[in-house]
């Protein structure tokens, strides 16, 4: 499989980058070195074999469901770049 | 004075300990070095003078009081994405222009729970995607070593350049790091400095900004490997903010050093000798195997079947969980913000300026191998030839080897800037081949300087050990060191 200039502008819009059209065309040739490389995973037999989804296995340690963090407003609204009573401000979003 | 930024931690910690200077002292001498010779380096992007210095005197005050940590008044460099309270925590990224936590990292926490000195945040590729500190938003790194004969500016490694770059030209006693792919290991192969990565969920992974989160593992980088343990001892904890760290006793790793490898079966893996591998590598591969065959070690050649998959796998499964994990960066709570006339046209303005290259590659190909009609073809097979890559180890382990001894890197550092790689973003990720293979398992795995190439610039050897088995890994590494020696740059700067 191989990408192309219209898959790359698909992609590009997925991960909500801006893309100009020389960078979408570099990121053609790229993007295609680097599936090229991957795609030798293919040579391998999976058969029966689970995917590793946990790293050391491991049951999840769970906890009482208790409040134990919050009212922290001002500290979450710190680092944003456009806040209003501990609101987050954006462009008004549009459907 | 004597040159104080000359002492290792150990030496420092003992020296402190029989009040032969203060920990302000110290401190001032790291911060004066930092003063004089950072611009050459541009490891450190952020040095805290006012905080080390009130670190410092508190340092002081406990020690008196009788109340000395296991790092009391050690000046640590901090690479910039652990996250330091009201202090700079970009990931050396634009996206996070500005953004001062309002949290501490539980590995910076418990370091300064065990009395160190921060002295400031660490270059790094940006988001630790990099193998040279050359993608970093404030410029590559400068690595204290050069060619004999040569002016030419050479790379510390990556991601962890910075650190391991400040650790070198000691700039600071010891530096914490992150590796998900060889970050610790590669610069510390590139620097004659000792890195380890600890077995996955050895470290809490809370407050260090994500790249990719089934790989990614802090440890320290250091001068030598007696350090490397007493860093790791303070660093490692369990965390309940953090369900993949794991609830294990955290063993006191120095006293591993000097303990004998007698009988210990040390594996060779035959398809870590790669096609095209410079003899310069190979002939430091058998030096090591001598080495540990002297002190007493037996010699197992071992098979690790799915070795060759592990690169091609990785580029998958990390870029995969980057995409996921960089996707927070929009713009809106924290970070760079470019308008746009709505709020997606902001999102992709805001990523399209604050991201690097590299890591826009990374995001693009994480997005390609998840979206619909490829996820089972890309990010389902390799998450299968994981599994496989593991069980090669799981086997060998079972089979009765202790530890596998590998070289760390392809080649030693080369040139800044240097043409044939920035061409080739593959041609980069090779410099990973012989490290990533070790966090797709999970597994912990130390760089230790055992020589230098014709170039006299130094090589390391890599020790892959069991999980949760580093303290073999320090006790065959200090093996090496004492028959290797260590290696410090000459000083040009």
């Amino acid at each position: 499989m191989s990408v192309d200039l219209a898959t790359v502008k698909r992609v590009a819009r997925l991960a909500r980058i801006a893309v100009t059209e020389d960078e979408a065309n570099r990121m053609v040739g790229e993007l295609n070195g680097i599936i090229d490389f991957v795609e030798q995973l293919s040579e391998v037999d999976v058969t029966g074999v689970e995917p590793m989804t946990s790293v050391m296995p491991m049951e999840m340690r769970l906890r009482a469901d208790v409040v134990t963090d919050g009212n922290k407003a001002d500290d979450i609204v710190a680092n944003a770049p456009a806040t209003d009573r501990n609101f987050f401000m954006v462009p008004k979003v549009v459907e | 004075m004597t040159d104080l930024t000359s002492l290792t931690i150990a030496e420092a910690r003992d020296k402190l300990a029989s009040k032969e200077f203060t920990s302000v002292d110290l401190t001032n001498a790291y911060l004066g070095a930092i003063d004089a010779a950072n611009s050459v380096f541009n490891a450190f992007i952020t040095v805290t003078p006012e905080i080390a210095l009130d670190m410092a005197k508190a340092s002081d005050a406990r020690r008196a009081a009788g109340a000395a940590g296991a790092l009391e008044g050690i000046p640590l460099g901090i690479k910039d994405l652990f996250a330091t309270k009201g202090v700079h925590t970009q990931a050396c990224s634009h996206i996070l222009d500005g953004f001062k936590p309002e949290y501490e990292s539980t590995v910076t926490q418990n370091l300064w729970d065990d009395g160190a000195v921060m002295l400031g945040k660490l270059n790094m590729d940006e988001f630790a995607m990099g193998s040279s500190n050359e993608t970093s938003y404030y410029g590559p790194v400068v690595n204290p070593w050069k060619a004999e004969g040569s002016n030419q500016q050479l790379v510390p490694g990556g991601s962890s350049g910075g650190s391991a770059a400040a650790v070198a030209a000691h700039l600071c006693a010891g530096a914490t790091a992150t590796d998900t792919g060889g970050s610790i290991r590669q610069p510390a192969a590139f620097t004659g400095t000792v890195g380890i990565k600890p077995t996955y969920g050895r470290c809490s992974r809370w407050g260090t900004v994500a790249f990719a989160s089934s790989l990614d593992q802090a440890g320290p980088i250091a001068r030598d490997v007696r350090d490397a343990a007493i860093m790791l001892k303070s660093m490692a904890s369990v965390d309940r903010k953090d369900t993949t760290s794991v609830d294990l006793p955290i063993p006191d790793y120095e006293k591993a050093l000097g303990q004998s490898v007698k009988g210990m079966k040390i594996g060779i893996p035959k398809e870590y000798r790669v096609d095209g591998m410079p003899e310069d590598i190979e002939a430091l591969w058998q030096k090591g195997i001598a080495f540990l065959k002297d002190a007493g070690a037996e010699i197992v050649d071992i098979s690790l079947p799915h070795t060759k998959y592990a690169l091609p796998a990785y580029y998958i499964v990390a870029p995969a969980e980057a995409s996921s994990n960089l996707a927070r960066y929009d713009g809106v709570r924290y970070g760079l913000r470019v308008d746009g006339k709505d709020i997606s046209d902001m999102y992709e303005k805001t990523r399209a300026a604050g991201f690097g290259t590299e890591v826009k590659r990374r995001i693009m190909i994480g997005t390609y191998v998840l979206s619909a009609g490829y996820y089972d073809a890309y990010y389902l097979q390799a998450q299968k030839v994981r599994t496989l890559i593991k069980r090669d180890f799981e086997l060998c382990f079972h089979a009765g080897v202790d530890a596998i001894l590998t070289p760390a890197t392809p080649s030693s550092a080369f040139g800044i800037a240097d043409e044939a790689l920035a061409a080739d973003p593959v041609a980069m990720y090779l410099n990973d081949i012989f490290t990533v293979t070790v966090n797709m398992a999970g597994l912990p795995g130390i760089a230790v300087p055992a020589g230098l190439d014709k170039k006299g610039l130094p090589l390391g050897l890599q020790l892959i050990g069991k999980p949760f088995d580093e303290e073999t890994l320090f006790r065959t590494a200090h093996v090496i060191e004492q028959a290797a020696g260590k290696f410090t740059p000459s000083k040009w700067w």
